[in-house]
């Protein structure tokens, strides 16, 4: 079992009322921003992340976000080549790179084989569409979002891949002389794994690539029936799908105390908390869904998880109403807690918990997810707890579960057995505990 | 006076004889490029920048090409980033980020603003337009080259000073939802530089903006002649040029014993040497150049720095003769001693030589350069000489003349004479007792 | 009061099944819908169709018309409709354009003045206006960008008439449509051609009317004077206190104004 280490990289300086106001955190205007204070924070995540490469994590997760104070990694390659350095063993995934925002992929890939170089090989590349407010963010054409991305992906691939000079003229990209002398120390390429939010169109696509998919800290039961349904496109693909094919993206606060702990994850909603806190006109420009996708939409499909969800009609202005939103978010925090949609305790008390979303899952990739606005202190030790005491017993789960990652098992390599697809994950268990969706 | 150190990170496990069959070393096949090599080189070229800043330079210089064996820094900013965190002095010098191939300039400005922050704010950003090669690698029409360049400059301030969110819907630009929340530390941005081959076009908007001008390695005379443009036209901007407005970049070699740093010196020619080895077909795209540098280079304008100015002789170009074409390279070597261009020996027999070229172009800005397929025991010995013995000497020197850097002085402060007429910065005299 | 009878009808463009809504008698008018797609049986209609047989073609992706992939930018969907009128025998016909539609119309224009008989602009796109921006509708809500549309989204009741209460699943559905096709050909640069005002030289002498709500707040007015300048002798006619809908906010006058040009 691959276990890594997560945070959004926050800017959490901004009062919270701004972001409340505009019911965003994408579009808090950016006269919030003190660059000495988000130097300093910066730079602390940097540490937590060397830290975390000393505690013997397998890998450090990084993700991007554009004009935004939920995240200063606006162009996370920045941060993967300072960790190819200054890191030593941990791998180093991007989950994943916008490509459809980045106009110049060419650029994109020879930015990450530098990156693969530096790091010795430490490289897992990965790819997103990039949420609806990058799109706007970086002005790329949401209706072409999914075909910048085809694109954009099948170039990277070529790019690293197919000796040059060549030519490459798509739809989208016109380029007529690739010929990087940066390329990827891993062979044929880096492996690439894909995270997401659970979209069919995605999971389906994963399939038929044997990427791996990472769900990123969606309710268990709809996370299980996606991974079936990668298991079954896996199975019609001609390969059982493993644990390999698998990751999941888990907040967890781990403290001293269990007060502490509880403390440390009320934090997490800070702002309105991961996605829960987004405007639908941001989160979905035009084009940036499929039809499907908008019809899914139309009939208010009742997943929490989707960003813009039941917050719609608030007027910003109103400061009554502002702090009676406030309050009915910090409201939901024990049933944030009880779909295991966060997890919080000590070292002893946190692992039965992650013992179970590992049995309904059976992820090969797991990522461990802190963030919220806490003092440094709790932070380190948190991760330090994680480091020395969940670490351990995680692998040990893992190896008894038989999770196994894609560096043990080739994503794609398995055999179906009888020529049918097994089911992947145990939906039975979602129904035994208190922990529904 | 600011003193740095630079290389090309270049790839050299590449056959000399495909570089010389091609007359380039852009477009040799990334088929003879070997990873495994290539990364242990970029690391080590990392690891001479981190000595350098142990070894006391004010800065490490940084440059950018595409699709070239002469430079893996493909994309510099990721060996900024690199630098930003595990150097702990020096500024991190990009001359230049090549903004118009980039396509999205904002995240650019995403890029180094993040550079900056992780830094502790010493990043000194520069751009260029990027070499005519570096237009066909990235795709960027050359044709609108100047208009890319102007545009992404202009927005990538406005991204680093002007409040969020706004629009921005240039011609070639089009973003309306500009708000990046990651900024300079460095306000209210970091200092600009801006490198070049002494295009008298890009030097006047140097001048127009206060930007101090890095000349890369190019002769003195027209050197000398350029800055002369460049204080002319500071003068008209209202304001008297001085060393801070100026850099320059040298090629030097500098080993144990005379001999030694010749051969090291040598080695620099590899392939044709700096710019002097490329296809006027790559380094002059459609529209790349302006009416006025087309007509220049149609006169055969003789600066032998000029790109695509080549050192084979015409007669050789349709030949396959390779040995011929090395000989007609090599052969240069000692003239390019003569003029100063390469300046080898020990650290004792340099300085006089390099005391010529700061008397003469009395630079604010420099930098020493070194290249060439050099072992590296004999690379890193030059660099811990230059640290160790000739950087204390130069910057002695630098205090003697004057040589004020945008550090001491910021560029476009220093008032005009009471007559408007502006004062030389580099001295002609010293040129001709060379 | 009953509204005059019209029906969708389908046309073979290529490809691509176009869907034509027509109502009305006399001499056809076709008619272009904005960025949100054809907002439905307007009071203007009513009037037009009287005297006009009113050709309503609802555009490629946006919704009923399936969607042209190849259609990436307004001169593909100008080269669709020169086709459509080339192949329907309609040329030369009158044309009326909204917002998007406007543009639609005056590239056409540019191309082939002589594919229409007269030309009323309304509120159009196109052009990047001297002063002012044109409102960005791709970062709001379609809901939103409807009720800024307007000076008064509360208290006109052709306009609640058209999108007042509930947003329906149909409806948004329609609007996601609307806004990913123009996106597809509007994106960047937002809403304009950049060599419009040089290109509209090659409308002199098409029949031109343009109509500008006076407080405009998505095209500028600026860009109607701009219209205005660059097309030898049109007509610019503004209505005070009105914004993008003077078929909505002002509908007498707008019905008047429009009567009086096409005769």
């Amino acid at each position: 079992m691959h276990v890594m280490f997560f945070t959004e990289r926050a800017y959490h300086a901004v009062p919270e009322d701004e972001v409340f106001k505009i019911r965003s955190f994408f579009g808090v205007p950016n006269k919030f921003f003190d660059a000495q204070k988000g130097s300093q924070l910066l730079n602390e995540y940097i540490d937590e992340k060397i830290m975390c490469d000393e505690l013997g994590f397998d890998g450090l997760m990084l993700n991007e976000h554009h004009g935004t104070p939920f995240c200063m990694g606006a162009v996370m390659d920045v941060e993967a080549a300072v960790l190819a350095r200054a890191t030593k063993r941990a791998k180093i995934v991007l989950l994943g790179n916008p490509i459809p925002t980045v106009a110049n992929p060419l650029r994109l890939a020879e930015e990450l084989a530098m990156i693969d170089m530096i790091s010795g090989g430490r490289l897992v590349p990965g790819w997103v569409r990039g949420a609806g407010s990058e799109q706007l963010a970086n002005n790329a054409n949401p209706a072409y979002n999914r075909e910048y991305f085809d694109e954009a992906h099948d170039l990277i691939l070529a790019a690293w891949t197919r000796p040059g000079p060549f030519r490459w003229e798509g739809k989208h990209f016109h380029y007529r002389f690739v010929n990087p002398w940066v390329l990827p120390l891993q062979k044929p390429h880096p492996p690439i794994w894909i995270p997401g939010l659970i979209s069919p169109e995605t999971v389906k696509w994963c399939a038929h690539h044997r990427y791996p998919y990472v769900a990123l800290a969606t309710l268990l039961k709809p996370t299980l029936e996606m991974f079936n349904m990668y298991a079954k496109i896996a199975g019609d693909l001609g390969y059982q799908a493993g644990p390999e094919n698998f990751g999941y993206l888990q907040p967890v606060f781990c403290a001293d105390t269990e007060e502490k702990a509880e403390e440390l994850g009320k934090n997490f909603l800070f702002g309105g908390g991961f996605s829960h806190f987004a405007r639908p006109e941001w989160m979905f420009p035009p084009g940036y869904n499929s039809k499907e996708a908008t019809r899914r939409l139309a009939s208010q499909a009742a997943n929490p998880n989707l960003p813009g969800h039941g917050l719609l009609d608030h007027d910003p202005e109103n400061d009554a109403e502002l702090q009676a939103l406030k309050k009915s978010l910090y409201g939901t925090y024990p049933e944030w807690l009880r779909q295991s949609q966060m997890i919080t305790g000590t070292p002893k008390t946190i692992v039965p918990k992650l013992r179970h979303v590992l049995e309904v899952l059976r992820p090969g990739i797991f990522s461990f997810w802190l963030d919220g606005p806490a003092p440094l202190k709790d932070r380190r030790r948190c991760v330090e707890l994680l480091g020395k005491e969940v670490l351990p017993a995680m692998h040990e789960i893992g190896k008894e579960l038989g999770l196994t990652d894609p560096f043990q098992v080739k994503p794609g390599s398995r055999q179906l057995s009888n020529g049918k697809a097994e089911a992947v994950g145990r939906a039975d268990l979602i129904a035994e505990s208190t922990i529904g969706a | 006076m600011h003193i740095m150190w630079f290389t090309e990170r270049a790839y050299h496990y590449l056959p000399e004889e495909e570089v010389l069959k091609r007359r380039s070393f852009f477009g040799v096949p990334n088929t003879f490029f070997d990873a495994e090599k290539g990364s242990q080189l970029l690391n080590q070229y990392l690891d001479e920048k981190i000595y350098s800043d142990e070894l006391g330079f004010d800065g490490v210089m940084l440059n950018e090409h595409h699709g070239t064996p002469f430079c893996m820094g493909a994309v510099m900013d990721v060996e900024a980033a690199v630098l930003a965190r595990a150097t702990k002095r020096v500024r991190i010098v990009l001359l230049g980020n090549p903004i118009p191939t980039v396509a999205n300039p904002l995240r650019l400005a995403e890029e180094l603003a993040m550079i900056d922050m992780i830094s502790g704010g010493r990043l000194v950003p520069g751009w260029v337009r990027g070499a005519g090669s570096e237009q066909l690698a990235n795709n960027a029409n050359p044709a609108y080259n100047r208009e890319y360049f102007d545009e992404a400059h202009d927005l990538i301030l406005a991204a680093w000073t002007r409040p969020g969110p706004f629009r921005w819907e240039s011609k070639h630009f089009h973003f309306r939802f500009v708000n990046p929340w990651v900024l300079p530390l460095q306000k209210p941005h970091p200092p600009i530089w801006i490198p070049g081959l002494i295009s008298p076009e890009t030097v006047k908007w140097c001048a127009a903006h206060k930007y101090p001008y890095v000349a890369l390695a190019t002769m003195l005379k027209p050197t000398l002649e350029i800055w002369d443009l460049y204080t002319a036209e500071a003068a008209a901007h209202g304001y008297q040029a001085g060393p801070e407005n100026f850099g320059y970049l040298q090629p030097i070699f500098v080993h144990e014993t005379e001999e030694k740093a010749d051969e090291l010196g040598k080695n620099f020619l590899f392939g044709g040497g700096f710019a002097n080895f490329a296809r006027p077909e790559w380094m002059f795209p459609p529209g790349y150049n302006s009416k006025e540098a087309t007509r220049r280079l149609a006169s055969l304008y003789a600066n032998p720095n000029l790109p695509g100015k080549t050192l084979v002789p015409q007669h050789l170009h349709s030949m396959n003769d390779i040995a011929a074409i090395k000989k007609a390279v090599y052969d240069n070597y000692e003239s390019s001693k003569e003029s100063l261009q390469i300046i080898t020996g020990t650290p004792k027999s340099v300085m006089p030589k390099l005391r010529k070229v700061l008397e003469v172009l009395r630079p604010g800005i420099f930098s020493f350069w070194l290249d060439g397929p050099s072992p590296r025991a004999d690379r890193l010995t030059c660099l811990k000489l230059l640290g160790t013995e000739v950087l204390p000497a130069v910057r002695e020197i630098g205090k003697e003349l004057g040589l004020a850097d945008p550090f001491q002085v910021a560029p476009g402060s220093r008032p005009l004479a009471a007559s408007g007429r502006p004062e030389r910065v580099g001295s002609p005299e010293a040129l001709a007792a060379i | 009061m009953a509204e005059t009878s019209h029906q969708e009808e389908t046309f073979r463009v290529g490809e691509t099944e176009l869907r034509v809504i027509k109502g009305g008698q006399g001499k056809p008018l076709l008619v272009f819908h904005g960025e949100l797609g054809f907002p439905g049986w307007l009071q203007w209609l009513e009037a037009l169709a009287k005297k006009r047989t009113l050709w309503i073609p609802l555009h490629p992706g946006f919704g009923k018309t399936p969607m042209a992939s190849w259609i990436m930018n307004m001169r593909d969907l100008g080269a669709f409709y020169a086709r459509f009128i080339r192949e329907q025998k309609l040329a030369p016909v009158d044309v009326i354009g909204f917002s998007l539609g406007g543009w639609l119309a005056a590239e056409m224009a540019v191309a082939n003045s002589g594919q229409f008989g007269k030309m009323v602009l309304v509120g159009a796109a196109g052009l990047k206006p001297p002063s002012g921006e044109i409102m960005d509708m791709f970062t709001m809500t379609a809901r939103g960008y409807l009720n800024a549309n307007v000076i008064d989204s509360r208290n006109n009741p052709e306009f609640a008439k058209l999108f007042g209460g509930e947003q329906t699943p149909e409806q948004f559905e329609a609007w996601e449509d609307a806004r990913a096709e123009t996106a597809r050909i509007a994106w960047a640069p937002y809403m304009y051609t950049q060599s419009m005002p040089e290109l509209l030289a090659n409308v002199a002498g098409l029949p031109t009317l343009i109509l500008w709500g006076k407080q405009d707040p998505v095209t500028p007015l600026s860009a109607g004077e701009l219209y205005h300048q660059k097309i030898a002798g049109s007509k610019l006619v503004t209505f005070d206190n009105c914004g993008h809908m003077p078929a909505v906010e002002k509908p007498a006058d707008f019905i008047k104004a429009i009567e009086s040009f096409l005769g």
